[in-house]
C-alpha cells in the first residue's frame, strides 16, 4: 500500500475514533444531567436535528447530488453517498413497505458504539439517537418530513441495527414575502 | 475532508447543549467551560492512535512536547503547532496559526468572545493525551486574533 494511502486511512480513521469518543463523551454528560433514559433519547434526537438541518448543506456542496425524484432514490443516497461519507459505513436498504413510504437502513456496524456497553441501568436508552434526529433535521430542509427511529439495536442485543425511516409528507417551500 | 465533518458539527452541538442548558448568565460560564474540558480530557484518554509512536523512546519533557506539536498536533488537528516556546521550567506555549476548530467561527476578531468555548474541549484534548504519556498538566488557551490561538501547557510535578 502506497504511504499516501496509509495516511488518509489513518487519517479517516483518527476522525472516526475522536467522533466515537467525543459521541461516548456526550452520552455519559446527558445520562448525568437528566434523570431518565427518555429525555436523554430526547435530547440526542434534539441535538441530531440541530446537526442534520447544517448537515445537509455540507452533504450537498460535497455530493453534487442532484434532487431525488422519489423516496427509494433519497433511501440509496441516505445510505451508499451520506452514511460513506460520513461514517464510512455503508448501510443497506430493506424491508420497504407496499406503499413505499417506508424502509430501514440496516448497519452491520454501527461507529458510534465501537466499544461500548449499555450499562443494566440504562436498558431504554437509544444510545445512537442521534443519528435519528441528523437524518430528520436533514430530510426537513430538502422538503420531507419523516419518522426516524431505532427498531434494532446492536448494543440491545440486537443482531443488526436497524433504523426504520417513513415518509410522513412532501413540507412545502415557504416562499419569502415581497421581491424575489 | 467529509469524514472531518461529523466531529466538528458535534463539537459545536455539544458547545451549544452545554451552555444552553445552563441557562445563565456569565457566572456559569466557568463551570461550562470546565465541563467541556473535562469531556476533552476524558476524550483525550481514550485516544490510542496518536500515540502509535514508541513513547519509553521520550528522553525528557521537552521530547515530549515536541511529539506533541508535531505528530499528535498531526493527528489530530491535521497541521503541525507553528511554534513552540518555553521558559525550560515547565510552561509551554504552542502556537497555532490556523486553528481547525476556529477556522470555522471567524477570521479577525469577531465573536472573539465566544472563542473561548471552542478551545475548552481541546485543551482537556491535550490534558488527556498528555496523562497518557505520565505528564500531568493544566492546559489553558488563548486567541488574540482568529484563527490563530495559544495554547500554554503547565506541566504539574507529580
Amino acid at each position: 500500500m502506497s504511504r499516501q494511502s496509509n495516511r488518509t486511512t489513518d487519517s479517516k480513521k483518527m476522525n472516526s475514533e475522536l467522533f466515537t469518543l467525543t459521541y461516548g463523551a456526550l452520552v455519559t454528560q446527558l445520562c448525568k444531567d437528566y434523570e431518565n433514559d427518555e429525555e436523554v433519547n430526547k435530547q440526542l434526537d434534539k441535538m441530531g436535528y440541530n446537526i442534520g438541518v447544517r448537515l445537509i448543506e455540507d452533504f450537498l456542496a460535497r455530493s453534487s447530488i442532484g434532487r431525488c425524484q422519489d423516496f427509494r432514490e433519497t433511501a440509496d443516497v441516505i445510505a451508499k453517498v451520506a452514511f460513506k461519507m460520513y461514517l464510512g459505513t455503508t448501510p443497506s436498504v430493506s424491508n420497504w413497505s407496499p406503499a413505499g413510504d417506508e424502509f430501514s437502513l440496516i448497519l452491520e456496524n454501527n461507529p458510534l458504539v465501537d466499544f461500548v456497553e449499555l450499562p443494566d441501568n440504562h436498558s431504554t436508552l437509544v444510545y445512537s439517537n442521534l443519528l435519528c434526529g441528523v437524518l430528520r433535521g436533514a430530510l426537513e430542509m430538502v422538503q420531507m418530513a419523516v419518522d426516524v427511529r431505532f427498531a434494532q439495536d446492536t448494543l440491545r442485543g440486537d443482531n443488526v441495527t436497524e433504523i426504520r425511516m417513513k415518509f410522513i409528507k412532501r413540507i412545502e417551500e415557504n416562499l419569502p414575502a415581497g421581491d424575489e | 475532508m467529509a469524514d472531518e465533518a461529523p466531529f466538528q458539527f458535534l463539537h459545536n452541538e455539544v458547545i451549544q447543549y452545554i451552555y444552553k442548558s445552563a441557562d445563565s448568565g456569565d457566572t456559569e460560564h466557568g463551570g461550562n467551560i470546565s465541563t467541556l474540558e473535562n469531556m476533552g480530557c476524558r476524550v483525550g484518554q481514550g485516544l490510542k492512535r496518536p500515540l502509535t509512536k514508541d513513547t519509553a523512546r521520550f528522553k525528557d519533557e521537552l521530547d515530549i512536547m515536541k511529539f506533541v506539536c508535531k505528530d499528535f498536533w498531526t493527528c489530530v488537528f491535521k497541521k503541525q503547532i507553528d511554534n513552540l516556546r518555553t521558559n525550560h521550567q515547565g510552561i509551554y506555549v504552542l502556537q497555532d496559526n490556523k486553528f481547525r476548530l476556529l477556522s470555522q467561527l471567524s477570521a479577525g476578531k469577531q465573536y472573539l468572545e465566544h472563542a473561548p468555548k471552542y478551545l475548552a474541549f481541546s485543551c482537556g484534548l491535550v490534558r488527556g493525551a498528555l496523562s497518557n504519556l505520565g505528564v500531568k498538566s493544566i492546559v489553558t488557551a488563548e486567541v488574540s486574533v482568529m484563527p490563530a490561538c495559544k495554547f500554554q501547557i503547565m506541566i504539574q510535578k507529580m
